[in-house]
């Protein structure tokens, strides 16, 4: 929802914090998850992401969620799908080209960043959009990262 | 500059020591140069000449010609198709990439297929969405976006590899540009987003059309303090418009572009608006060129083609400078012989 969304920009930094607490927490989850199987966990998880984040974030499911580095705006709602910052057609009043009546979302992007703690993420160069993770969950594919990485460290 | 290994037409320059193009371009900014770029439009015919009587308008006057990739979301000859022609006949045109039209698979092959040809710069464009133009029904691909398509036409050209990691066994040499929007918001995180460009593998930047030369200093100053300016070459856009009408018209229809009320004022009280209009270029031209980090001039006279040369005439940036021009060398030796 449009209206949520933007809401959930101007509260960047809440948001921030939750997403650090909830990462924690299902990173806990993750013996448990393991055990459960990935594989088995991935359709009901995307679901109850898909519900989720649709209704704060209008989330797209494109899979590979970078809400941290762009001020929790989802840059998905991008009608060019830019992950990298605004397009020069970006209207003098801050609306979009394409979608007159809509914010741009990276107005709103580097509004929101600017906010958070990890302010600077924004400045990062975004990979290309992994099209055949569409519709996959994001949270358990960051939950294996970062447990794949502390592994990775212990040894 | 003359350049003495000058190679014959479709035939491409060494590549000097330091440089990743064996382009034209790339010399003159690297040699320090002040450099004019233009932009062709293609035209809607499948006849070459249409591609050389416009180009040859500006013989003499630019270094490099953007071939356009269905700017404007308008349907037009193929920017590859058009580097095509002209690097047959030897000039080294800039070839814009649009990520609306085209997939990665699409876009990397044409980036082989155009270096092979002779070109030797490509400008990595996000592209105007598809509402703006001739077919607004179109389906918008935006696959990759400015970023990751320098990003991956630098991949490769530096490690010789597709995005996929997939080997090139001869890397396209390029000379990798980006566009740059100083005059749409948010204006505070433009200089950063130039930053990013140039993190992604951009080596110059053309800009919109510049006609609030406030906000473009601002923009160029905040850009120097970032440390921009040497790792960058920035050519500001200019172009004349037609009239006031056509002005406020462009600035309420295309995309991204900002002409400040007192510009169109300016024009709506001249007398003949298309001579005050080319005027005001000239001046725009003098003052942006004493602006530091300015490398060059990007003119952009979509139906004016033919008052470039004017244009770049009185702004006396070449310093009598001849850019390089199919019979250009043989023309100015037949000269100096005759003297």
């Amino acid at each position: 929802m449009y209206k949520v969304r933007r809401w959930v920009v101007r509260h960047s930094r809440s948001f921030e914090t939750i997403y650090q607490l909830f990462e924690k927490l299902l990173v806990k989850l993750h013996p448990l998850l393991a055990k459960i199987g990935y594989q088995r966990m991935e359709k009901p998880v995307a679901k109850l992401e898909q519900l989720c984040k649709g209704l704060l974030f209008d989330c797209k499911m494109c899979g590979q969620c970078a809400l941290s580095s762009t001020g929790m705006s989802c840059s998905m709602n991008c009608p060019k799908n830019l992950r990298n910052g605004p397009c020069g057609g970006v209207r003098q009043n801050g609306n979009c080209e394409v979608k007159p009546q809509m914010r741009c979302v990276w107005m709103d992007a580097w509004q929101g960043s600017q906010a958070m703690l990890s302010s600077d993420r924004i400045h990062i160069v975004q990979l290309p959009v992994s099209h055949n993770l569409q519709g996959t969950s994001a949270w358990l594919r960051k939950v294996r990262q970062v447990v794949q990485y502390q592994e990775s460290k212990k040894r | 500059m003359i350049n003495h290994d000058e190679p014959v037409p479709g035939e491409m320059l060494p590549i000097l020591a330091g440089h990743t193009s064996a382009g034209r371009l790339e010399r003159v900014l690297r040699a320090g140069h002040f450099a004019v770029t233009t932009e062709l439009s293609p035209p809607d015919s499948a006849n070459r000449h249409d591609v050389y009587e416009r180009a040859c308008v500006f013989d003499g006057f630019v270094d490099a010609m953007n071939a356009t990739d269905g700017s404007g979301a308008n349907c037009h000859m193929s920017s590859v198709g058009m580097c095509a022609l002209l690097t047959r006949i030897g000039y080294a045109p800039i070839m814009q990439v649009s990520c609306r039209d085209k997939n990665r698979i699409a876009i990397q092959g044409d980036v082989l297929g155009g270096a092979a040809m002779g070109v030797t710069n490509v400008l990595c464009l996000t592209g105007d969405g598809v509402q703006a133009g001739d077919h607004p029904e179109a389906k918008p691909v935006f696959d990759l976006d400015c970023m990751s398509l320098l990003e991956t036409i630098r991949g490769m050209r530096d490690k010789a590899e597709f995005l996929s990691g997939r080997k090139i066994s001869t890397a396209p040499q390029l000379f990798l540009g980006a566009a740059s929007n100083p005059f749409a918001p948010p204006y505070d995180f433009r200089p950063y987003r130039l930053a990013k460009k140039i993190a992604a593998g951009a080596q110059f930047v053309q800009t919109n059309y510049c006609f609030d030369v406030p906000r473009f200093t601002e923009f160029m100053a905040r850009s120097r303090d970032l440390g921009l300016l040497e790792k960058v070459f920035i050519l500001p856009g200019v172009g004349p418009m037609a009239s006031a009408k056509t002005a406020i018209w462009i600035r309420d229809n295309v995309p991204g572009i900002h002409i400040p009320d007192a510009v169109i004022d300016r024009l709506a009280g001249a007398k003949n608006q298309k001579q005050e209009s080319q005027n005001l270029c000239v001046e725009l031209i003098q003052e942006l060129s004493e602006i530091e980090g300015v490398s060059g001039i990007h003119v952009m006279a979509y139906r004016q083609e033919e008052s470039v040369a004017n244009i770049i005439q009185r702004s006396g940036v070449l310093q009598g400078r001849t850019p390089w021009y199919p019979g250009r060398d043989e023309q100015l030796l037949q000269e100096s012989s005759g003297k």
